[in-house]
């Protein structure tokens, strides 16, 4: 299928444009009264200093919402890449142990792990017909558990070439941002380029008209949970490089179950899946992180963040939803 | 085409200069502190030793002044950080999550106001993620604080990004949690948690006697301080014949707490002695012994207003080994007699109270909130108590 | 109810059994867990120690009940462990030890959380935003504002009526002490039970099976699935006095009840997505997960092996009813 009968036969793929460009339009006006609000204070939002800390701060959550896109995309979920986060910092700083000879087998390593634990969630959905809600939640216990039994902290070490991944920047730009957008580019061109992308959009679309199209969705949706899986491994190596070692509970500290949930449907992907892209995502991830700049930079409690960032989400979907039914 | 080429040839160089990384420098960790983490082991036989001495040591310092007293100290000199006021004073705080770290939050601003010479105080939170607190303290760093604190989120993982500002030229104070390092000016620590361990073991041990039953509760597995506490009190319990019947996690949900107790009740039959290594469950644990009609064992809490309220109310035969949150005083205090070039002790260890039958009423303060903690030190602070309801 | 007949197109099996769809498995394992109890704990061979089960489980068994009514109409509610925590600490603040402030405190704690439940059920129902994105909206929301108001950490106390619920019994001949809690438990079993009887608790189910149909027959859709996040916001409330109750104030009291009620009511065969299951057997979901962890407690597993078995089971015990019930449905769906 060529990319012109891509576009025929999917002309409504422009249609999406719509809610990833307004959350970019979002993301202006926040950076606007961001950056009043702080100038107000005499201080500044986007300064090397500032600009900086989004990127860092969009990084980590970036890749997983990249992978939880995928997912929600099919109309799945993914509860369990918080603790894999964590379990993926740990194989591979376990497996590196400061050599930096290892870093190649142990970033294979773990993302291969990674890779597993995604084909599990995936046939657990598709083969057992376990919602993947609770396929996931289980993972999550299970990994969960692991974690508990075998680890009391922080371990395993990072070699220190390894770091510069976490830590060099051309400018204000962390290498590692620029490495997430390649990501989010890639899946880009795979969900709107290629036939796989077109399955993963017809699955989510609707599973039945997809199967009976010809299309094989289990296996669409065990794809989907692993690159989302994948991804969340991107996200532990990541992490392990920034922190110097691996720690079994840095996914779940920052909450990126939810979080990436978050991210992809402020970034105006459907929950139920079928709609929305990683543009979106990526701008909700950047949104999210711009929020937590400007309070830190306005000095506001932890507690006052929380109630913002709820009522942002429910604010951001309601309008999305109002414009597909005035549509 | 020369043209395109000197284009790209420019921006190249200019990419090359702009390019920089805020990796630290290798000449990596010197000597670990007493509190490392890291190790899936949590004893340490010398530090173990050297705790439960410190207990015995008179401290230096204004008497009524805990948190200015320091037990040991090895002065260090801290006249090239001597600088005129009025201070841009920083913070990169692990978190606010717990009561624990909120009374000692507002301790630590009620301490900023009582100085003049701070002319701002700039704090980031973490929200208890560690990437976060590498950030922070790098943003820190960049936006020119004579002074930075921090209060590290884990032991092993802050190691690099505090080293980073050591090299900043910012005199750094660590308090709290340690780092691997011993690059900032002072870290200001209580004794520490083998020392909380074994006080509260040996009151348990002497009150139940040979072959009385305990039970351990404890918060979560793998946090530093609170292995210290359970690796030191499993000694001095196997020393003393005591019968642990049990150790079980509660995460702190006082629901949790009660309903192991009320298990341990019904199995057991009778259990003498609780120990715990965080007392915010302990009223909720010793309602479990008074729902199955039980009288109250020896316990061990902490200083919270709930559990002491309950203790002098019922008369109960408990120990408080504590923690003190007047401990967030100190940082400041040091921050400013760093900027002076006084002298600070390089770990500058806080004496760390316990508190008995004989004197818990000066610990209590009628009226405050049920997980206030007795030992803020801030009872003669302006806005008391007000400020910490 | 024409929107209920219009989708029952399946076969002579009738509605009956679809009503106890799902419920037979996990009375079974529930059972199960109670028979081994009753060999590893001595005292599960009395009365009491099952009433000492019943109690600690009532609070999830009730979270349970409003979670169902909320699953089966086609939603999710993950607000309600923050809402637990919110009522515990907002109760706590109000009453401040003070006994005469009960009385108000209890009809207004009920009444923030049948509240909470209308905006949840307003938002999902008339601004069409997904239960799943509002609910974890409103997790945040409150988990934010109710340590705003208290400023970090809880304050106040709760008075010792206000505690009675969760904590006390009252004697009874040969059964012994039965909980106050247990009493109301099953008083809202049986009313849980007659509400899904009735009109409205049928339409509820199918509503989740085929809200489009409900709404051609006439069905007020939006008002019944905002009634069932009432409900589960009231549930909520009730939950957090007994939990209040049981073992006083803390911040952390409802920490992950949310995914642990959704499992608890999972476990009991219902469908997330709606249309099947039966809310006694949500109930059952709840007692069973509550009846493991006593096992696993006694049986001496505990920390990290806790949660490993407990994701096992849910996963196991939901493919083995899907399963079963996925080949029933494609031999219909190729028919």
């Amino acid at each position: 299928m060529s990319a012109a009968t891509l576009v025929r036969t999917r002309p409504q793929w422009t249609r999406f444009a719509t809610p990833a460009v307004s959350v970019y339009v979002a993301l202006v006006l926040l950076l606007v009264v961001g950056s009043v609000l702080v100038g107000a204070r005499g201080g500044m939002l986007l300064d090397q200093g500032g600009i900086l800390n989004i990127l860092t701060r969009s990084t980590a959550l970036g890749l997983v919402a990249i992978g939880q896109t995928m997912v929600i995309l099919t109309g799945k979920l993914d509860l369990s890449v918080a603790y894999l986060i964590g379990l993926c910092s740990l194989i591979g700083a376990e497996t590196m142990a400061g050599d930096p000879g290892m870093i190649l087998p142990a970033v294979l390593l773990t993302l291969a792990c990674a890779a597993g634990v995604g084909l599990v969630n995936g046939l657990v959905v598709t083969k057992l017909k376990v919602n993947a809600f609770i396929a996931t939640l289980g993972m999550a216990l299970i990994i969960r558990g692991y974690l508990e039994n075998a680890y009391t902290g922080p371990a395993g070490e990072v070699p220190r070439v390894f770091q510069h991944l976490g830590y060099d920047r051309i400018g204000p730009v962390p290498i590692s941002a620029l490495l997430m957008l390649a990501l989010a580019a890639l899946a880009w061109w795979f969900l709107t380029r290629t036939r796989g992308g077109y399955h993963l959009y017809a699955v989510g679309g609707d599973e039945e008209v997809a199967r009976f199209s010809g299309i094989r969705t289990d296996r669409v949706v065990v794809l989907a949970h692993v690159l989302c899986s994948v991804a969340a491994g991107l996200a532990g190596l990541f992490l392990a490089s920034r922190l110097g070692s691996g720690a079994p509970w840095v996914g779940t500290d920052a909450g990126y179950d939810l979080e990436s949930i978050a991210a992809v449907v402020l970034g105006g992907t459907l929950l139920a899946g079928g709609r929305g892209g990683v543009a979106g995502t990526i701008g909700g991830v950047l949104i999210l992180a711009t929020l937590d700049t400007t309070f830190d930079d306005l000095g506001v409690t932890p507690f006052f963040k929380d109630v913002v960032r709820g009522a942002v989400l429910i604010a951001a979907v309601a309008l999305y939803a109002r414009r597909r039914g005035l549509r | 085409m020369r043209k395109a080429w000197l284009t790209v040839l420019a921006a190249g160089a200019l990419a090359l200069t702009a390019c920089s990384s805020e990796l630290p420098p290798a000449d990596g960790p010197a000597s670990a502190p007493p509190e490392s983490s890291a190790q899936s082991e949590f004893f340490d036989q010398s530090e173990y030793e050297r705790q439960l001495a410190l207990r015995d040591a008179t401290p230096e310092g204004p008497a009524d002044k805990p948190w200015e007293q320091a037990l040991e100290p090895e002065m260090v000199d801290t006249s090239e950080y001597a600088k005129d006021g009025p201070h841009h004073v920083c913070f990169s705080n692990a978190s606010v999550d717990n009561p624990w770290r909120q009374v000692g939050w507002k301790t630590m601003q009620a301490e900023v106001d009582l100085h003049d010479d701070i002319s701002e105080f700039t704090v980031l939170d973490a929200e208890a993620k560690d990437d976060k607190q590498i950030s922070d303290i790098s943003s820190m760093v960049s936006q020119g604080c004579d002074a930075l604190i921090v209060s590290p989120n884990t032991t092993a993982t802050l190691t690099p990004a505090v080293e980073a500002a050591c090299d900043s030229g910012t005199p750094v104070i660590v308090f709290d949690r340690g780092v691997n390092t011993d690059c900032p000016v002072t870290f200001i620590h209580p004794i520490g948690g083998y020392a909380f361990g074994a006080t509260a073991a040996e009151f348990l041990s002497q009150e139940v006697g040979e072959g009385g039953k305990v039970l351990g509760l404890r918060v979560l597995p793998g946090v530093d301080v609170l292995e210290h506490r359970w690796a030191a009190a499993e000694r001095i319990f196997e020393e003393n014949g005591v019968n642990v019947v049990g150790t079980e996690f509660t995460e702190n949900d006082s629901a949790t707490a009660k309903s192991v107790v009320s298990d341990y009740l019904q199995r057991e039959g009778q259990i003498d002695g609780i120990w715990m290594d965080d007392g915010t469950a302990a009223v909720p644990v010793l309602e479990a012994f008074e729902d199955a009609g039980m009288e109250a064992p020896a316990i061990s809490g902490e200083d919270q207003q709930r559990f002491l309220e309950k203790w002098q109310e019922e008369n109960l035969n408990a120990i408080a080994p504590t923690y003190p949150t007047y401990q967030w005083r100190t940082p400041v205090i040091a921050a400013l007699k760093i900027l002076n070039g006084e002298q600070v002790p390089k770990e500058w260890i806080l004496p760390q109270p316990v508190i008995d039958s004989n004197n818990l009423g000066d610990y209590v303060t009628a009226g405050m909130p049920p997980l206030h903690y007795g030992l803020c030190g801030c009872q003669d602070m302006p806005g008391f108590p007000q400020r910490w309801k | 109810m024409t929107g209920m007949n219009g989708t029952t197109t399946t076969t002579g099996a009738g509605r009956r059994l679809r009503l106890a769809d799902g419920t037979a498995p996990v009375l079974a394992v529930l059972a199960v867990l109670l028979v081994a109890l009753a060999f590893t704990g001595p005292a599960y061979s009395e009365p009491a120690g099952y009433l000492a089960l019943l109690k600690r489980a009532a609070p999830l068994m009730i979270l349970a009940i409003g979670q169902y009514f909320v699953i089966v109409s086609g939603g999710f509610d993950l607000s309600v462990g923050s809402l637990v925590t919110a009522e515990v600490v907002i109760a706590a603040r109000l009453i401040d030890g003070d006994e005469a402030a009960t009385l108000w405190v209890i009809p207004f704690v009920l009444g923030f959380g049948a509240l909470i439940g209308l905006v949840n059920g307003l938002i999902t129902t008339q601004l069409l935003v997904p239960s799943f994105i509002v609910t974890l909206g409103m997790l945040l929301v409150l988990d934010g504002a109710v340590f705003l108001w208290t400023g970090g950490s809880p304050r106040g106390a709760l008075s010792e009526s206000f505690r009675m619920v969760g904590r006390e019994g009252f004697d009874v001949p040969l059964i012994g002490q039965l909980p106050w809690s247990v009493l109301l438990l099953t008083a809202l079993v049986v009313a849980a039970v007659l509400f899904m009887r009735g009109g409205t608790g049928r339409m509820l189910v199918a509503i989740g099976d085929n809200q489009t149909a409900v709404r051609f027959g006439g069905g007020h859709v939006e008002r019944v699935r905002t009634l069932a996040f009432v409900l589960s916001g009231t549930s909520a409330a009730i939950a957090a006095v007994l939990l209040g109750g049981f073992a006083g104030v803390s911040a952390q009291v409802g920490d992950g009840l949310e995914f642990r009620v959704i499992t608890a009511v999972v476990l009991g065969g219902v469908v997330l997505g709606g249309g099947r299951g039966s809310v006694v057997a949500a109930m059952a979901g709840a007692l069973t997960l509550e009846a493991l962890f006593s096992l696993l407690n006694l049986l001496g597993i505990s920390g990290g092996l806790e949660s490993t078995v407990q994701g096992v089971i849910i996963i196991a015990a939901v493919a083995y009813a899907s399963v079963g019930r996925s080949k029933f449905r494609t031999r219909k769906g190729t028919s």
